[in-house]
């Protein structure tokens, strides 16, 4: 089948987040020679794995037109709840017990709770029609007081478990490592796969897709809308959870606190990632390079000793940037998903 | 009926288009169209959809320019670069839809944009509310110019519009429809107004598709047809009858064949189908139909009359009482994907809006109602994309550089194209099309006549909705004829006279109050 040919300029602006990010490693390794080092790498993809979990989650709400404003705290939450159960275990009164659950089970119900917690951000916006922006919204602080509520505002340490007990293992998500390289890495390459290949490869990923780029016309092509978009915020929410439990890993302690702003992070890295913030355009793989620029630029700068306000303004600014290339490259007529 | 006099046409029109035309992509729009508008009296446009009578409207207005022609301001020769320009000179438009915000007050509504305001900073809410309330007294409304304009019936709401343009000293002002959302008795205020308007010297242009109404009302009448001015009469020496026959002209179409493709059974049958509208009347009222297998049949109407409402209806994209069968089971429980795969599917007649999904690839939006036929497991399979893609490109001669590519870069016709492969990858059995040529060129609707020729012959039931005379009546086997969602007359398609469509669509379009009120 034919196929036109694409101009130098249409190849730089479709992957200008990877050539975004090319550029930054080059001039980084040049000014810090402790950039390109194996040590510096892995920390930096450590604290980018965080970002990139909770992004990739966040990529398949904006794809589909939506926002979610509550992953920082559902990813809390889902390590307060993890916290709990290590920590104080389930008291069952009427036998006299206490049960303690091993890491799996805990991990499992930590999960449940975020895939909750975005389910209801998906009945908001389906059922009752309130817009993402603000459903969300609501669910943030909602989610952030239940997470203090569980601990009355009180940090879960040791999350090591005992040997007694029978539920070590739950920290190795945080501060494991398989083959050498740390779980977090792992998780962000096996979650990343993953949502890459669910937006990109399959029917559910097409429907998200159709659903962001017009909704009315995707609905009238039999497309289960409210499905979908249930769908979008169950991911989400999943995947903020598995960032606060590795979170949760890496401290080996639950606060309550954690995860505030994360949410700014992770859209940070979406619109990076050349996913625009309307809907329908974009995709997982851009995310994750979004993910590492920012992750590169707060390494680089910390490794160069500019200040950390410095390194916030850079950051805002970076971003704005951003979007506005996303714009002009928009109104280009040549992008498809 | 019109004991107004007529003033001033010794002294020749206020304003006058002369030889203007419009070209819009290739199509003219308006083709040499002369037109007087006289002081003091109403000056009529009629014409079908899209006969030009907007677009004529629109340039007198300011708001687009004729491609050729010129305007004259009496005898001066004008260029309305905008629709400020316009109002300098006193033309004001009142439009079709209402360009009001519910959020702001009566007052505000009038005045937005031309602000009254104090020190050049504060406005000045006692002199706007103030002049408002005049001009609604004049209008014996009694609105509050500081109640909210949402809170408003329709009817007022119109008021309001109307008041909009009289507090600014109108000399000509332009009415699209005014009526078309009005009760029996607004129509009545309305026209008291145009009559103390006309009374003193304004020019006023006026635009419906209330026949009745017209001769209520009208001073002279202008008639348009395909973009050309065929007729112009006083109102007081002609009928309603001659306003029909120089609408449609006395051609009318070549005879179509009859064709052997139409089934026995029923493919699609409705009873008793009805849609509750936002105000009294329904927008469908117990509207009941049925189509053959391999049978084309044709929904013509009005704007307004309901036909997209019917069709959306039937498709399941809006909730709506009485009985749908395909194929005899019913379906009118069913939403819209499961009635997609019982066979209904609809063509959206908002292309951009409802028909395609633009930043998708061509290949992405054909497959998008049948993703999992192409699918393998989990994955979609790209070469059952590709191998679709290719055999649809050459049923329906989709013309594209590269199916890859958004749709975007299509052309209409060839979106319209995809738009149709998409719902035949459903295997429908009854396919709903709504004004399945809007938009695009002469070329590209004669291949889609043809294709739905083809789809029927093959077994297909088709009902589609036109609102062009010369689609429906050579095209269809059966057409029905919706007016203020009723169904107003049905007709074998052979055979049939342009007039009596036209007369059935205007069925129930009369607003002259019957006896019983006053």
């Amino acid at each position: 089948m034919m196929k036109t040919r694409r101009s130098l300029v249409e190849t730089l602006l479709e992957f200008r987040a990877f050539f975004a990010l090319v550029l930054l490693v080059i001039v980084f390794s040049l000014l810090s020679p402790a950039f390109l080092t194996t040590g510096n790498l892995v920390i930096l993809a450590k604290h980018v794995a965080i970002n990139a979990l909770l992004a990739v989650g966040m990529t398949f709400v904006i794809l589909s037109g939506g926002i979610d404003l509550s992953v920082g705290s559902v990813a809390g939450l889902a390590g307060m709840i993890a916290g709990f159960l290590l920590h104080e275990g389930v008291v069952l009164e009427s036998f006299g017990v206490i049960v303690y659950f091993t890491a799996g089970p805990v991990i499992l119900i930590a999960l449940f709770a975020g895939a909750l917690m975005g389910a209801v951000n998906g009945f908001l916006v389906t059922r009752l029609r309130v817009a993402p922006f603000i459903a969300t919204l609501g669910v943030l602080y909602v989610a952030r007081g239940i997470a203090l509520l569980i601990s009355g505002g009180a940090t879960f340490p040791n999350l090591q478990g005992s040997a007694e007990l029978g539920n070590t293992g739950f920290v190795f998500l945080g501060s494991g490592t398989i083959l050498g390289l740390p779980t977090p890495i792992w998780l962000m390459i096996l979650v990343g796969a993953a949502g890459a290949f669910v937006a990109g490869k399959t029917p559910f990923g097409r429907q998200v897709y159709a659903i962001g780029g017009n909704e009315r016309a995707a609905a009238l092509a039999g497309v289960r809308v409210d499905r979908v978009k249930w769908a979008v915020y169950v991911i989400s929410g999943v995947c903020a959870a598995l960032a606060g439990l590795v979170i949760a890993g890496q401290l080996a302690a639950a606060h309550p606190a954690t995860g505030e702003t994360f949410e700014l992070n992770a859209i940070a890295a979406v619109v990076l990632g050349g996913t625009s913030l309307s809907g329908g355009r974009g995709g997982v793989g851009g995310t994750l390079i979004g993910a590492f620029v920012i992750g590169v630029l707060s390494d680089g700068l910390i490794l160069l000793g500019v200040s950390e306000f410095w390194q916030i303004v850079i950051k805002g600014f970076v971003i704005v940037v951003a979007v506005v290339i996303d714009q002009w490259a928009s109104r280009q007529p040549s992008r498809t998903p | 009926m019109s004991a107004i006099p007529l003033p001033t046409s010794a002294a020749g029109p206020l304003v006058r288009a002369r030889k203007v035309t419009k070209i819009y992509g290739g199509t003219a729009a308006l083709d040499s169209v002369d037109f007087e508008v006289h002081a003091g009296a109403v000056n009529v446009l009629i014409g079908e959809n899209g006969a030009g009578k907007s677009t004529l409207m629109r340039i007198l207005a300011g708001v687009e320019r004729p491609t050729s022609g010129e305007l004259l301001f009496g005898e001066e020769p004008i260029e309305l670069h905008s629709p400020r320009d316009a109002a300098a000179l006193g033309i004001g438009i009142i439009h079709q839809e209402l360009s009001l915000f519910p959020e702001l007050s009566v007052a505000d509504n009038v005045f937005v944009g031309r602000a009254r305001t104090r020190h050049g900073v504060v406005l000045d809410r006692g002199v706007e509310e103030q002049r408002v309330a005049e001009t609604l007294a004049r209008l014996e409304q009694p609105i509050d110019p500081r109640t909210l304009v949402g809170r408003l019936p329709l009817g007022l709401q119109q008021i309001v519009e109307v008041s909009r343009a009289l507090v600014h000293d109108v000399r000509i002002l332009m009415m699209d429809e005014p009526t078309s959302a009005l009760s029996a008795a607004e129509v009545e205020a309305l026209f008291r107004v145009i009559r103390d308007l006309v009374d003193r010297g304004v020019a006023v242009v006026y635009i419906s598709h209330r026949l009745e109404e017209l001769m209520q009302i009208g001073d002279f009448i202008t008639v348009l047809r395909d973009g050309r001015r065929v007729a112009h009469a006083a109102v007081a020496d002609i009928d309603l009858g001659w306003i029909v026959e120089n609408m449609v002209g006395r051609s009318g179409s070549p005879p179509k064949a009859r064709d052997a493709r139409v089934g026995e059974a029923e493919a699609l049958s409705v009873e008793e189908l009805s849609l509750p509208g936002p105000g009294d009347a329904p927008l469908l009222d117990r509207v009941s139909l049925s189509v053959r297998h391999g049978e084309i049949v044709a929904l013509y109407g009005l704007m307004g009359a309901g036909r997209t409402e019917l069709l959306e209806c039937l498709a399941g994209a809006r909730a709506s009482v009485g009985r749908v069968e395909v194929d005899g089971a019913p379906v009118h429980e069913l939403s819209l994907p499961q009635r997609i795969r019982r066979g209904v599917t609809l063509i959206p007649e908002d292309r951009q809006g409802a028909g395609i999904v633009q930043p998708l690839s061509v290949t992405h939006n054909v497959t998008l109602s049948s993703l999992s036929e192409h699918a393998r497991g989990f994955w979609m399979s790209g070469n059952r994309e590709n191998a679709t893609i290719e055999r649809m490109q050459g049923e329906l001669d989709i013309r594209m550089a590269d199916p890859n590519r958004p749709i975007t870069t299509l052309s209409g016709g060839n979106q319209q194209k995809a738009v149709v492969a998409r719902a035949l990858l459903t295997s429908p059995r009854v396919l709903l099309m709504d004004e399945p040529t809007r938009g695009i060129d002469v070329a590209a609707r004669a291949e889609i006549f043809d294709l739905m020729r083809r789809l029927a012959s093959q077994g297909l039931a088709i009902l589609y909705s036109s609102s062009d005379l010369k689609e429906v009546v050579g095209v269809a086997d059966r057409i029905l004829v919706l007016s203020n969602g009723r169904l107003t007359g049905e007709f074998d398609g052979y055979g049939v006279s342009e007039q009596q469509l036209v007369e059935a669509s205007y069925v129930g379009h009369t607003t002259i109050p019957r006896g019983d009120e006053e």
